[in-house]
């Protein structure tokens, strides 16, 4: 279709367009990705060539200095008079070296099998039971990530100090200044700054994010549960069991049939989730917004204060309302006239699940109001002038004209809730807490979604391979979606438009 | 005709009134319970009627006097403490992240901002127990270093909407302080930053406010340490079945300790954050 033709067409028809477009070209971006992901692993293996190439040619054409370099860290360094960032490259090695020597070694040589001894007890010549420590797979899996990690930022180093030996050695043969200590830390300050900058940041994201991170994916392949849990018991790498437990259903064990109801739980709960606060509240936000209506910002703030009060308290507060001896009972008999007691959250499984999504209906709309207002001010208004002239209600204009508008505009948004909603611990756990319970599960109840079961696993039952598989899985999902919105709105983030 | 028009618009704009005004109530209605609860001076352990009968500040006297088991000051204290040093770090941290991805060009740049978005979609509470063994590890599990340590830790990759900030700032202004000699540390503080306030003092409520709002993380930190509580899993405790009958007012009123100052430092960022967003593509 040529642009002209496309600028023709209504926004509906626009939007329809552009989703046939996406599916339409699905395939061809899809093959776009992998290629992509392929010339991506490429190009790090054409990379590490090349640095392996560059480190055999400096240590072929350096000095003397250079080339104990390769053996003890800051040596060139020092005898070109770099004296203190020598010693800083000397102390790393040192530092290393130890921690391999006393600690990290230790962990790293039964990181294949976890642990063979079991810790026990024996009895000593008096007859007291001495325990016997043994391996402990979990410690023996975190220092074995923590000692991997650690060797990964000293062969950087490693290589730094390598070509900082040359590059030393280069300026002398060329009889170049050799910059002081105090000219290199000013660097810092300006050409280097992003270093600088990105350093703490990134040493505390590593830290507490990344490293978790790896530990995490790696118990999803253990046998890491309630029935191995360290010191006491050993466990090991089991492959893809646990992830085979999850989709195979066998007689005896729950876990798949409980996996798949809840996931299956959690994809109506978002979309219902997500569609629900998206509707009404946009017919919230118009009603706001209509011309003639007066007083928009009371009414406004009237809904914004949900949003500001904490969720954690709005949440149990609604729980404690929707007691069978709460609030919202008590309104209920005295608008009756006869005693009630309702029991929202512990009676059936298609009550606890409406009763949720219309308190999420209650969290979630002034979000939508907030987020939507600005937006619905943009829908040129000669379209609903037009519509009204044509004959249209306020309810075809909704459907044909803001709606398709808004979902054309607020897709990414749309996506973004989606996934939002899929890990909405606070609004489940807070509320319900899962209920009602049931007998039927593995460890959850009839409103649990994926991740509160991921939370209970863990915290309840220490099923952690179990829950870390779970996370991963819970992880594609989001991680598919986003990189889609990612990519429908890369064109539109350009980041340069304003420097 | 005209007049028609004008009395089937005043009628619409009658229902629209009615509606807003019946959804308004509806949404403020729980709140509004939970302030006039707070007030509830009468004798029975949960409230069996929609309005108190006896009014009075027992609960809140009660909240800070009745510190046996649960000490609500306590927390209120752990929660500020821990809001006031998570929000120096994580702010540093977020701005500092934003600036250079925003304001300085280096080599891997752009591979350093695709693996924070891919960092970022991991579900939180994933690595939530492996965190727990590493402070467990370190020996700080059920401190409030822990949670500090948790919440600004992974704060620099929160750096889009600053970056987005940093990126309406006009290039201009940096190349005419080089011009000057100033270097890029120098451009950092004296010029980019003072020219940020709005976002800076976003940056700031939300991470102050964080602490305040976060259940799961604290739960999982704090075990049973009690006096450690931070406001959120505390109000929990207090309405869990152990508690509930004799601290179910004190939860109301708790909760309006919580929720009033944190009301009022969300609707003051909102407007920041508007201010943020609107003066950025001005400026300059």
């Amino acid at each position: 279709m040529r642009y002209i033709d496309y600028m023709q067409l209504n926004p509906f028809q626009k939007f329809g367009y552009n989703f046939a477009k996406f599916f339409k070209k699905l395939p061809s971006n899809l093959a776009r990705f992998f290629k992509f992901i392929g010339r991506a692993i490429l190009s790090f293996f054409v990379g590490i060539g090349k640095g392996f190439a560059n480190y055999g040619k400096r240590f072929v054409k350096g000095d003397a200095g250079v080339k104990l370099s390769y053996l003890i860290f800051g040596f060139g360094n020092i005898v070109k008079g770099q004296v203190i960032k020598g010693l800083i490259f000397l102390l790393l090695e040192a530092a290393y070296i130890c921690y391999m020597v006393f600690f990290g070694w230790g962990y790293m040589s039964k990181f294949g099998t976890l642990g063979t001894v079991k810790a026990t007890t024996k009895i000593d010549e008096f007859g007291f039971p001495v325990p016997v420590p043994g391996d402990n797979s979990m410690l023996i899996l975190l220092y074995g990530v923590v000692t991997i990690v650690i060797t990964a930022i000293i062969f950087v180093v490693y290589i730094a100090n390598t070509k900082s030996a040359y590059k030393q050695y280069e300026a002398k043969k060329n009889g170049e200044h050799i910059p002081g200590f105090k000219e290199e830390m000013h660097e810092f300050l300006d050409e280097k700054f992003h270093i600088t900058l990105m350093s703490i940041p990134c040493l505390l994201i590593g830290c507490f994010t990344i490293l978790p991170l790896i530990f995490m994916i790696l118990i999803a392949f253990t046998s890491y549960d309630n029935a191995h849990l360290p010191p006491g018991n050993l466990f090991t790498w089991v492959g893809l069991d646990n992830f085979t437990d999850l989709v195979s259903i066998t007689e005896g064990a729950n876990k798949a049939s409980t996996f798949l109801n809840l996931a299956e739980w959690t994809i109506i709960w978002a979309i219902f989730a997500t569609f629900s606060n998206y509707i009404f509240g946009m017919i919230v936000a118009l009603m706001i917004n209509k011309k003639g209506i007066k007083l928009k910002a009371l009414w406004r703030t009237l809904f914004v204060v949900v949003v500001a009060v904490p969720q954690f308290v709005s949440l149990l507060l609604m729980n404690q309302m929707l007691q069978t001896n709460g609030a919202i009972n008590q309104l209920l008999s005295l608008i009756t006239g006869t005693h009630q007691e309702i029991q929202f959250l512990n009676s059936t499984p298609l009550m606890a699940r409406i009763t949720v999504i219309i308190v999420n209906i209650w969290v979630g709309i002034p979000y939508t109001i907030l987020i939507t207002s600005g937006i619905l001010m943009n829908i040129p208004a000669d379209l609903y002038e037009s519509a009204t002239i044509d004959g249209a209600g306020p309810v075809k204009s909704f459907t044909k004209i803001t709606l398709p508008y808004m979902l054309f505009v607020t897709t990414p948004y749309l996506i973004t809730t989606f996934i939002g909603n899929i890990n909405n611990f606070n609004v489940i756990y807070l509320l319900t807490n899962g209920g009602p319970t049931t007998e039927q599960f593995y460890q959850a109840g009839w409103t649990d979604i994926l991740v509160t079961w991921l939370f209970k696993l863990t915290m309840n039952n220490q099923d952690y391979n179990l829950a870390a598989a779970v996370g991963i899985l819970v992880f594609i999902v989001c991680a598919t979606l986003s990189l889609i919105t990612f990519n429908a709105t890369k064109s539109a983030k350009d980041e340069e438009a304003f420097s | 005709m005209i007049k028609s028009y004008k009395l089937r618009r005043g009628l619409a704009n009658t229902f629209i009134y009615i509606i807003l005004a019946v959804l308004g109530i509806l949404w403020v209605s729980p709140l509004a319970y939970l302030v006039i609860q707070s007030f509830n001076a009468g004798k029975e352990q949960i409230p069996q009627t929609l309005l108190p009968q006896v009014w009075g500040v027992e609960n809140y006297i009660k909240l800070f006097t009745d510190t046996g088991s649960l000490n609500f000051p306590r927390w209120y204290l752990n929660t500020f403490v821990v809001a006031c040093f998570s929000c120096v770090i994580s702010t540093i941290s977020v701005l500092m992240v934003a600036y250079a991805f925003s304001r300085l060009r280096f080599k891997s740049r752009k591979k350093f901002i695709n693996i924070g978005m891919i960092l970022g979609m991991f579900p939180g509470f994933m690595t939530m127990i492996a965190i727990y063994y590493l402070l467990k590890a370190m020996g700080l599990t059920q401190t409030l270093v822990a949670l500090v340590i948790c919440y600004s830790a992974g704060a620099g990759l929160g750096f889009q909407i600053s970056k987005g900030f940093f990126d309406t700032i006009p290039r201009a202004l940096d190349e005419a302080a080089t011009i000057d000699g100033a270097n890029k540390n120098q451009i950092f503080w004296k010029i980019i930053l003072p020219m940020s306030k709005p976002i800076v003092v976003y940056t700031v409520l939300t991470s102050f406010i964080g602490p305040w709002t976060d259940f799961i993380l604290a739960k999982i930190i704090m075990g049973d340490a009690r006096d450690n509580y931070t406001v959120a899993i505390g109000l929990q405790q207090m309405v869990s079945l152990e508690f509930k009958t004799r601290y179910f007012k004190q939860f109301l009123s708790g909760s309006v300790l919580v929720a009033v100052p944190v009301t009022i430092l969300f609707l003051k960022m909102q407007s920041y954050y508007v201010e943020g967003v609107t003066a950025g593509g001005v400026k300059g």
